[in-house]
């Protein structure tokens, strides 16, 4: 039997995986604060005088 | 579509070069100069993985089946140049840039060990499946739904698992000296390389230009990550994240939870994914790689549908890797390449204990598949990824 669904190309799922990632960021967009422009890090952290405030998946 | 409804070639690759830069401009309007650089170093990771087919899983698994080195040894090379750098730095500014530091434990080898065994069950780690799915792998994108949830189910377990039994932090540097350690490091290398090239085949010894290009360029990349994030290059981190954004999404409380109340982890989980480290570069590695694909005149073919049970298998697949890179402090980028990069001792032992299960896994591999009915090339790095 013929399948019904098609199967898509690799543009189309790029496409799809970007879209997912766009839906990601609307969904997270929403439910998050507000970016503070004025509390952005400065451009690089070395030199920046400052502790990194990012998270990293050694950390517990 | 025919060749001769094809937009022409230049045509596209215009549009994709547009479009990353709009990437670029859009992260830097709405999250400022650090996380439009940090945008574009993931979409460095996404090209060079990509466009140079440098991966991680495909060489342990030709080193480990066909007795080639090549793959393996690129990685070396990278991680010993990454090194080079970073120990140097990381002495230099201790306050403002942090390794890759974790501690060794026994559920941070088991899970290791399962990370290994389950990466080359669907040929995909943690950089291979953002690349993979990011190149229009179908089955990819599965593994990286599977993945998300699998790190966020990990952070809520983590403790419990930490303490079946864990050592201190470990590093190189605090055991032999800043010096000492960076020369170990490069010394255990050198020996691993060593002895890779003298189990490889002849004429498999030696990484191809290719390679040595994307080693080099990999390790550029995660210097350029350290000195402007901070911190180490890591992907899981931000997967687990989204797992949470979309918990909370959900109605789930996970600020509740022992993990994501702690003040670092519920700060990042208030604030935006554009102001999350790992995330930006986790989806400049998916658009990276999107740009990579395209770029070719031919993108390739899709892989296989695969049968049900196969798409639910490569989705409980990608659960576990997900779930195994948490509780082991990180995956073949945080844990193998950061972690050894920046002298921690738990990147050592994750390597031995991935390695090893990936070794166990490989003579398994084509009954789990027969099992799964799905055949080799409909897993995610099945067709595409070497």
């Amino acid at each position: 039997m013929m399948s019904i669904f098609h199967r898509p190309g690799r543009t189309a799922t790029g496409l799809l995986t970007l879209a997912l990632i766009a839906l990601l960021l609307i969904l997270d967009a929403r439910q998050s604060m507000p970016i503070n422009p004025h509390a952005a890090p400065s451009p690089v952290a070395l030199g920046s005088g400052q502790a990194p405030a990012g998270a990293h998946c050694t950390q517990r | 579509m025919t060749a001769a409804n094809r937009p022409p070639i230049r045509a596209i690759r215009s549009a994709l070069t547009l479009f990353s830069l709009a990437v670029i401009g859009f992260t830097f309007a709405m999250a400022g100069p650090r996380a439009a650089l940090l945008m574009l170093i993931g979409l460095g990771f996404g090209l060079v993985l990509e466009g140079l087919r440098f991966g991680f899983t495909g060489p342990w698994r030709r080193m480990i089946q066909a007795r080639d080195g090549r793959g393996l040894l690129a990685q070396f090379v990278a991680i010993g140049l990454c090194a080079l750098v970073a120990f140097p730095l990381l002495a230099a500014f201790p306050d403002e840039l942090y390794g890759a530091h974790a501690p060794v434990g026994i559920a941070m080898l088991a899970a290791a060990f399962v990370f290994g065994a389950t990466m080359q069950i669907v040929l995909g780690c943690g950089s291979g499946v953002l690349v993979n799915a990011g190149s229009g792998n179908l089955m990819a994108v599965l593994a990286l739904l599977g993945f998300v949830v699998g790190s966020f189910f990990g952070t809520l377990h983590l403790d419990w698992w930490t303490g079946l039994g864990s050592l201190p932090v470990h590093t190189l540097q605090g055991s032999f000296g800043e010096s000492a350690g960076l020369w170990v490091t490069l010394t255990g290398l050198a020996a691993l390389a060593i002895l890779v090239a003298r189990l490889s085949r002849p004429g498999q010894r030696l990484p191809s230009p290719r390679l040595w290009l994307a080693a080099i360029l990999v390790a550029a990349l995660a210097v350029l990550n350290l000195v402007v994030a901070g911190q180490s290059w890591g992907i899981v981190y931000g997967l687990g994240l989204w797992g949470a954004k979309a918990g909370q999404a959900a109605g789930m409380d996970v600020l509740a939870t022992a993990f994501w109340s702690a003040p670092d982890h519920a700060e990042r989980l208030q604030q935006s994914l554009l102001t999350d480290v790992t995330s930006l570069t986790n989806i400049g590695i998916i658009i990276g790689a999107f740009v990579a694909m395209r770029w070719r005149r031919d993108p390739g073919p899709q892989v296989p549908r695969g049968s049900t049970p196969g798409r639910l298998g490569i989705a409980l697949s990608g659960l576990i890797l997900g779930y195994s890179a948490r509780i082991a402090f990180g995956c073949n980028v945080g844990a193998y390449f950061s972690g050894i990069a920046t002298g921690s001792f738990h990147g050592w032992a994750w390597f031995a204990a991935a390695f090893a299960g990936s070794a166990l896994a490989l003579h398994a591999r084509p009954r789990v598949l027969q099992w799964l009915s799905l055949s080799a090339a409909a897993t995610p790095g099945g067709s595409i990824r070497p």
